[in-house]
């Protein structure tokens, strides 16, 4: 559905030169004339423009490829490595054209740059792209490489490149017997220009591509040698922490024990910055202990973006996005639902929420500045998106984007949390305070400031109506949506038009309801919201799913059979969602007794993320008030795939994470301040609760898909339908800790 | 103050209330060990102090003095920790990494009290957070170290 399409088409027009409309409002602040995407930056438009003219993105080898005299490559990726294998997947793709195996690579993050831009023209990681946006680019940069080492080859021996072949890592002469590693001739090669008619190797001949290849990085990070942001030195550093305002907003007044707090052991200096206040030091726990020490007067400052107002509080946002009236503006439709509502044998009506999230990262944010002497600002800095925050760096510090030398470490995880979001990156604090002190600064948030200034999975209500026909058949399904999506927060929303990221999972669902009307009330978030892994998704289908759940209740269907009946004309999706049912051992929804004696109940569920298709089951039972998730089985269709061990594992992850949203999260906000400020108060899930996972990946040769959101959405409605089934009630309100069990059987 | 670390003696003047991870980290450049919460929540920090697991990020330096620190610096050069990290090599345990540090040395705090351990020690030890949801595989990986 969504997938961040948006942002890559307004990258896109804007490299053509359009009128720039993007909302002004995000990113650091209303005062922003400029803007936020890497090659936008009216300084940097013309050289943007001209470069793009003369260089087409994943073409240029060089910018890529370096091939080391030992034979091995290092490899710029222009997809930031977090966890999700991106690293190992561009190694499989590129080294199974260059004809190098894949353990040979290093990877590392590109710097900013034109020829990185394979995201639509943009460059971000994130909406599950990276592979899919890239496969058959960067495969050809692979080959195009090849070429050149061909050539280089034939030039050195004298001999056609017709009768040149290649192993892996070398050029091979057969009739001589004669062999060229790639290192001897890399520099020869890299002289040459790129090749650009290339043949790709047939998919049957792939050794690497589609071969669950072992992940790059797994050794460094299971000895503690992997480097992320937060790790980095350089000479001259100082450390730095700070204090934000309790509600954004509010701008540091009298600082009551300056004096004392000056006098802290290894503190350097006090600052204040907008909306904070910041102690450099020479420890980070040093300068932690002194911003924290500080006794700050707060005062409201006026003009903030999206300030934090003092009586905000998440119930009573709830309560208005319930109470939010009207049909909403049309998403999707389909027949005339209010007619077949009207006509209909019975009407199921229901009302679903879900809270905010938090990311929650493990790796708290940090960034590293140091400004040079010809005036450059070198940055090390964890992000998804190194033009966007180069473009947003630059105009901070108020030099050319090309004097901002970004590099983008491993991210210690990011669930879509290192975006460029208004208030919620540490960077423009590093560059003001490594200015201000004319030395490197690394600056880190605390968990709690983390907690206070991460940027949110949206909150959202949703009310839905269906009508049935006699045979407890659906035939019309409406739903309205209130909220506010994160794209549409950051890359501008038309009023009359709705932001597909707050619909995704309600819209674009694949089933055979005749007459559908989905439909969005836009309603401002007061926080600074964001993208969650799954973004709409997260939610949506957890809406949508389970109230799916409540129609085939309502009409006396089975849940799976009905599902199955309503897909009879989608071989996709009925494939993918039979097999989950045989991955599960066939379809039961219970309640039944297991071995264990406990009385259990399973819930399927259905989601269409990110180009790829989903179907999940989930068995679950409980014990004294508390849901426990044995098993969750899942059925992935990508198309076709890269790597299959690291689609296992993302879908461990998705599902890790949206049971925990299901089960447990919830950001509360009272008087206009989140009530956790670290996991003690804001529970994530633990070893304990993890379920075994079962995963059957389903190449159906569609289009592909994404891998590192779509394990997610599935889930939460797969175990709140089981929930229901075993608790004789409906969950609509998320997390489900706040269903009262009580008197349920064991 | 005097610091044994990884079998290697540290001079370090610090304030004697510091955490030990923060000793490790900013004073002594031992970046392996991570912080994630400062509150022993998520156990990235963890280190084995006289063999036992411990998070670093509430343990004063003052309290360890005297007490042989082991950090994932030194993992391979300890044979059960070396077993360790290639049941995680094996299993493919890491995603983001993050939290693996501390995850290893858990592992390997368990497989020294325990070298066979049940599945409830296992569970037992094995608590730190995981926010890419490595769970089962830490677990797989764990019991392939004990059979190793």
């Amino acid at each position: 559905m969504n997938e961040m399409t948006p942002i890559a088409s307004e990258i896109m027009s804007s490299e053509l030169g359009k009128p720039f409309k993007l909302s002004r409002r995000g990113f650091l602040g209303a005062s922003l004339g400029a803007l936020v995407l890497g090659v936008t930056l009216p300084a940097g438009r013309a050289r943007a423009q001209a470069a793009a003219a003369t260089i087409t993105p994943g073409t240029r080898v060089a910018a890529f490829l370096e091939i080391r005299p030992d034979s091995t490559v290092l490899f710029r990726s222009a997809f930031i490595e977090g966890g999700q294998g991106i690293f190992t997947a561009m190694a499989q793709i590129v080294g199974e054209e260059l004809d190098v195996d894949p353990a040979n690579f290093v990877v590392e993050g590109a710097p900013p740059g034109p020829d990185y831009l394979l995201t639509g023209g943009g460059r971000f990681t994130g909406g599950s792209m990276s592979v899919r946006m890239s496969y058959e680019t960067m495969r050809r940069l692979g080959a195009s490489a090849r070429q050149m080492l061909l050539q280089a080859a034939a030039a050195q021996l004298g001999v056609p490149v017709s009768e040149l072949s290649t192993e892996p890592g070398r050029v091979v002469h057969a009739a001589s017997g004669r062999t060229i590693p790639y290192g001897e001739i890399a520099d020869a090669a890299a002289g040459l220009p790129v090749a650009t008619e290339v043949a790709l190797r047939d998919r049957a001949d792939f050794r690497w591509i589609g071969k669950p290849v072992e992940r790059l990085d797994v050794r460094d990070k299971s000895t503690g040698k992997a480097q992320y942001a937060i790790d980095l030195k350089v000479d001259g550093m100082l450390y730095a922490a700070v204090q934000h305002s309790p509600r954004l907003g509010g701008e540091p007044g009298a600082l009551q024990n300056e004096a004392d707090v000056r006098g802290m052991p290894g503190v350097h200096s006090i600052h204040r910055l907008q909306g904070a206040v910041a102690v450099v030091a020479n420890s980070w726990w040093r300068a932690r202990m002194a911003v924290e020490a500080l006794q700050v007067t707060w005062t409201d400052a006026v003009g903030t973006a999206h300030a934090m107002p003092a009586d905000f509080s998440t119930e009573a946002h709830m309560a208005k996005l319930k109470a939010a009236t009207g049909n909403g503006v049309a998403y999707e439709t389909e027949g005339d639902v209010q007619s077949a509502l009207t006509s209909a044998a019975r009407v199921v009506e229901a009302a679903y929420d879900a809270p905010y999230l938090v990311h929650g990262q493990l790796e708290p944010p940090s960034a590293l500045a140091r400004w040079k002497e010809d005036g450059s600002l070198e940055l090390w800095i964890p992000n998804q998106a190194p033009e966007m925050f180069q473009a947003e760096a630059a105009k901070l510090a108020g030099i050319a984007p090309e004097k901002v030398i970004i590099h983008s470490p491993m991210l210690g995880g990011f669930f879509g949390r290192h975006f460029l979001y208004q208030t919620a990156n540490p960077f423009p604090q590093a560059i003001q305070l490594a200015k201000a002190v004319g030395r490197p600064i690394k600056l880190i948030w605390s968990r709690e400031e983390e907690f206070l200034r991460d940027a949110l999975r949206p909150m959202a209500a949703v009310r839905f109506r269906a009508g049935l026909d006699g045979n407890g058949m659906p035939i019309a399904l409406a739903a309205v949506a209130a909220g506010e999506g994160p794209t549409g927060r950051w890359f501008g929303r038309q009023p009359d038009k709705v932001d597909s990221s707050a619909v995704e999972g309600i819209a674009g669902k694949v089933y055979a309801i005749p007459n559908r009307r989905v439909a969005h009330i836009h309603v401002d978030d007061p926080a600074i919201i964001g993208f969650w892994r799954s973004v709409g998704h997260s939610m949506n289908d957890f809406f949508y799913e389970t109230f799916f759940d409540e129609m085939a209740d309502a009409g006396q269907q089975d849940p799976y059979e009905l599902r199955h009946r309503l897909l009879a004309e989608s071989p996709r999706h009925r494939t993918l969602l039979e097999a989950v049912a045989e991955l599960s051992g066939g379809w039961k929804r219970g309640p039944f007794t297991a071995e264990d004696g406990t009385r259990r109940a399973r819930g399927v569920a259905m989601a269409s993320p990110f180009g790829s298709e989903v179907a999940t089951i989930a068995e679950v039972s409980q014990r004294q008030g508390e849901i426990i998730v044995h098993d969750v089985w899942v059925a992935i269709d990508p198309g076709s795939i890269v790597n299959p061990a690291i689609i296992e594992a993302q879908v461990n992850s998705a599902v890790a994470l949206g049971l925990s949203s299901a089960l447990l999260e919830e950001v509360v906000y009272v008087d206009g301040v989140p009530q956790a400020r670290n996991y003690d108060g804001y529970p994530i899930l633990t070893p304990d609760r993890m379920p075994r996972v079962h995963v059957r990946i389903v190449e159906s040769g569609a289009p592909m898909g994404g891998i590192g959101e779509p394990g997610l959405p599935g889930v939460p409605p797969a175990v709140a339908n089981a929930v229901s089934v075993l608790a004789g009630k409906r969950a609509r309100s998320l997390p489900l800790s706040k269903l009262d069990l009580k008197g349920v059987d064991g | 103050m005097e610091l044994t670390i990884n079998g290697t003696k540290h001079q370090v003047d610090i304030e004697p209330d510091t955490p030990l991870l923060w000793v490790l980290r900013d004073e002594l450049g031992m970046t392996g060990t991570k912080y994630g919460c400062g509150l022993a929540q998520c156990g990235a920090c963890t280190v084995l102090v006289d063999g036992q697991a411990t998070r670093s990020c509430v343990t004063p330096v003052e309290s360890v003095a005297g007490s042989e620190i082991m950090t994932i610096e030194a993992i391979t050069e300890d044979s059960v920790g070396q077993k360790v990290v290639e049941a995680w090599v094996a299993n493919h345990v890491a995603q983001c990494g993050y939290c693996q540090s501390g995850q290893v040395m858990a592992a390997t705090a368990l497989l020294k009290q325990s070298p066979q351990p049940t599945d409830e020690d296992i569970a037992g030890a094995m608590v730190n957070l995981c926010r890419c949801g490595t769970y089962n595989a830490i677990a797989a990986a764990v019991r392939q170290a004990a059979q190793a």
